[in-house]
């Protein structure tokens, strides 16, 4: 009994400073307003796709069915963002659209982070031959325009939503592997990490437990940022027709399609290069908030 | 009384680089007795943290332990496996380094990073490790344990980081401790408050300590006995009283009387002249050579051994050789 009292007596205590931690970060991030913001945005687009079919009074619209007779119809009351060429609400296609690209951005991102980071912690602590297979690996993947390559995978692969998410993926997970690389080397030779070897810590515990967790800032960072880019060039594939496939709502093909009717017919390309827009710029000035909030040094000092 | 806790014999580290075999450790020979302070002197570059490392075979490549003989308590350091030195560095021998900040990671609390080193080794039950980690940082003169348990590094003083890493070190019980440099980064004040610490962690504990400093003004204060180190070699070893009175290496004499002492204000230090050689090129005989005084012929082609010049006295020079001069 004493021993699960002070089992539990422990976890309380280690819960009561992490709940600190935390409630110290809340307060730094709220005096971040553009932080805020992006966040309130980033939610915002969040629960909009998520909820799409809810939200709108067309959700088989959104869904890709056509209304052929309701064609070209301006911003208006019914339509807030007015129909497009095959006459579906343009707001409902955005809300849907939503959807796609935000889940290739977070699972692009997800994916890149699970394969670059601990490849390049390994890299990078380890060294010798692992590190250079690893990082010549890398560089043939860096070697080649990013979009570029992407595009080529994809195309191999054939265009489907997944299929681009794949290729955007490998694409994406060298300059994790370098970045981890990079700062796990610097942190290697720091004392901490000598005087945990002298405590007896193997190298993988040194790897995940100690350098890992200071390597966490600039990752997270660079992820949250790269969200937002990664959504970026799936638009982009989808201009072009290699993402999500018809009928799928996807904010770049609109953008595609909605190109055509631009002169006479605005609204079709401009909402959903909006959400494009909006959305990428939120996370962008996200990562930024994060890196002034996550760093203890920083956020005590208030 | 039974052997040596630590035995380090002719002991040689080389590092391979890009500009040559450098030579860094080049047969260091010492003992070291349970329950006993022992000094490691020397300039920087003598080779004196290296020989810290090797006891716990923490030395990187491009460096390797070429020669030598490392007894730990009867067991063998350089034969081991790595799983059994992993046992050991933290568990048996702890090693404090010279800049306590850089030393802690700066993402874990104190409590948490101590915590590490306990469960790392099992030291106690799982239920105890909180408890022991509060006994620890009392131990080593902290106030407040609980509230240092939840500090991060960067809120600490020097002083009390120190007294971490230390409480760190020592949380397994380890016999051993290699205190590189413990103080050099402190101020002096905060150096005598840790150096007191340590003395009364020995009575207390029974802990045998390995200090490696270049301020000989600590060696004089805590050391019971000491080896002076020059480029790898130990130049003059024995115990601190005797070898502050009655110095007889040539480096050694030139070493203490660049002290500054009291009344010597205004009179310019005697230095010894010339600079260390560098492990890269060592010429043939006494490494001292170069910038002694009093070097004979012989000095250019033989390099001295240690001869017994008192009681547990040795020293590394043709001049107290039988027949010299």
């Amino acid at each position: 009994m004493a021993v699960a009292e002070r089992l539990l007596g422990d976890w309380l205590r280690q819960r009561e400073s992490q709940l600190e931690e935390y409630r110290l970060m809340f307060r730094a991030f709220r005096r971040d307003r553009l932080g805020v913001i992006s966040l309130l945005i980033i939610l915002l687009f969040i629960f909009g796709a998520i909820f799409a079919p809810y939200l709108t009074p067309y959700p088989e619209e959104g869904a890709g069915s056509p209304n052929t007779a309701n064609r070209f119809l301006p911003p208006s009351r019914e339509h807030p963002f007015g129909t497009e060429y095959l006459g579906r609400d343009v707001l409902a296609r955005v809300l849907f659209g939503g959807r796609s690209s935000l889940s290739i951005g977070f699972l692009v991102v997800i994916i890149a982070v699970g394969i670059g980071t601990p490849l390049g912690a390994l890299a990078g602590y380890l060294g010798g031959w692992l590190d250079e297979v690893i990082m010549r690996i890398t560089d043939m993947f860096l070697a080649f325009p990013p979009l570029l390559l992407a595009i080529a995978i994809a195309a191999a692969l054939g265009p489907s939503f997944v299929n681009a998410m794949i290729a955007i993926a490998l694409t994406w997970w060298p300059w994790y592997t370098r970045l981890v690389r990079a700062q796990t080397i610097s942190l290697r030779e720091r004392s901490f990490v000598e005087a945990a070897r002298g405590m007896g810590v193997g190298s993988l515990t040194i790897i995940f437990r100690h350098i890992l967790p200071n390597i966490f800032t600039p990752v997270l960072v660079q992820s949250t940022m790269d969200i937002g880019s990664a959504i970026l060039t799936g638009a982009a594939m989808s201009f072009i027709g290699l993402g999500a496939q018809p009928p799928t709502a996807d904010w770049g093909r609109m953008v595609s399609t909605g190109r055509v009717y631009f002169l006479h017919q605005p609204w079709y390309g401009t909402f959903p290069g909006l959400a494009i827009f909006l959305v990428t710029l939120s996370f962008n000035l996200l990562g930024d908030g994060i890196r002034d909030v996550i760093d203890p040094r920083s956020r005590r000092a208030a | 009384m039974e052997g040596p806790l630590l035995s380090v014999e002719g002991l040689r580290v080389q590092f391979r680089t890009y500009a040559g075999l450098v030579r860094a450790v080049n047969g260091v020979t010492f003992d070291l007795h349970q329950g006993e302070v022992f000094g490691l002197v020397g300039e920087t570059g003598c080779g004196k943290t290296v020989t810290g490392l090797s006891i716990l075979r923490l030395v990187r490549p491009p460096g390797e332990i070429v020669a030598g003989k490392i007894a730990f308590d009867g067991l063998n350091i350089l034969s081991l496996s790595e799983a059994e030195m992993q046992e050991i560095r933290g568990g048996r021998i702890a090693m404090i380094f010279q800049d306590p900040a850089a030393s802690l990671n700066p993402v874990f609390t104190a409590g948490e990073q101590i915590s590490m080193v306990i469960r790392q080794h099992r030291s106690v039950a799982a239920g105890q490790v909180h408890q022991r980690t509060l006994e620890m940082l009392e131990a080593v003169g902290l106030p407040d344990p609980p509230q240092m348990a939840r500090a991060y590094p960067h809120e600490l003083s020097g002083g009390m980081q120190q007294r971490v890493m230390i409480a760190m070190a020592l949380s397994s019980d380890a016999d051993l401790l290699i205190a590189d440099e413990p103080t050099t980064a402190l101020d002096v004040t905060i150096q005598a408050q840790i150096l007191e610490l340590l003395a009364q962690l020995r009575q207390e504990r029974g802990l045998s300590i390995l200090l490696i400093t270049h301020n000989l003004g600590v060696v004089a204060q805590t050391c019971d006995r000491v080896a002076v180190l020059y480029v790898g070699h130990v130049v003059e070893k024995g115990p601190t009283r005797e070898i502050f009175k009655a110095m007889k290496h040539p480096y050694t004499q030139g070493l203490l009387a660049a002290i500054p002492r009291p009344g010597s204000y205004g009179q310019t230090l005697p230095a010894i002249g010339g600079s260390v050689p560098s492990g890269l090129d060592l010429l043939p005989g006494c490494p001292f050579q170069a910038r002694c005084s009093r070097a004979m012929e012989v000095c250019q082609k033989e390099p001295p051994a240690l001869i017994p010049v008192g009681r547990d006295h040795h020293v590394a020079c043709h001049l107290y050789r039988e027949g010299a001069r």
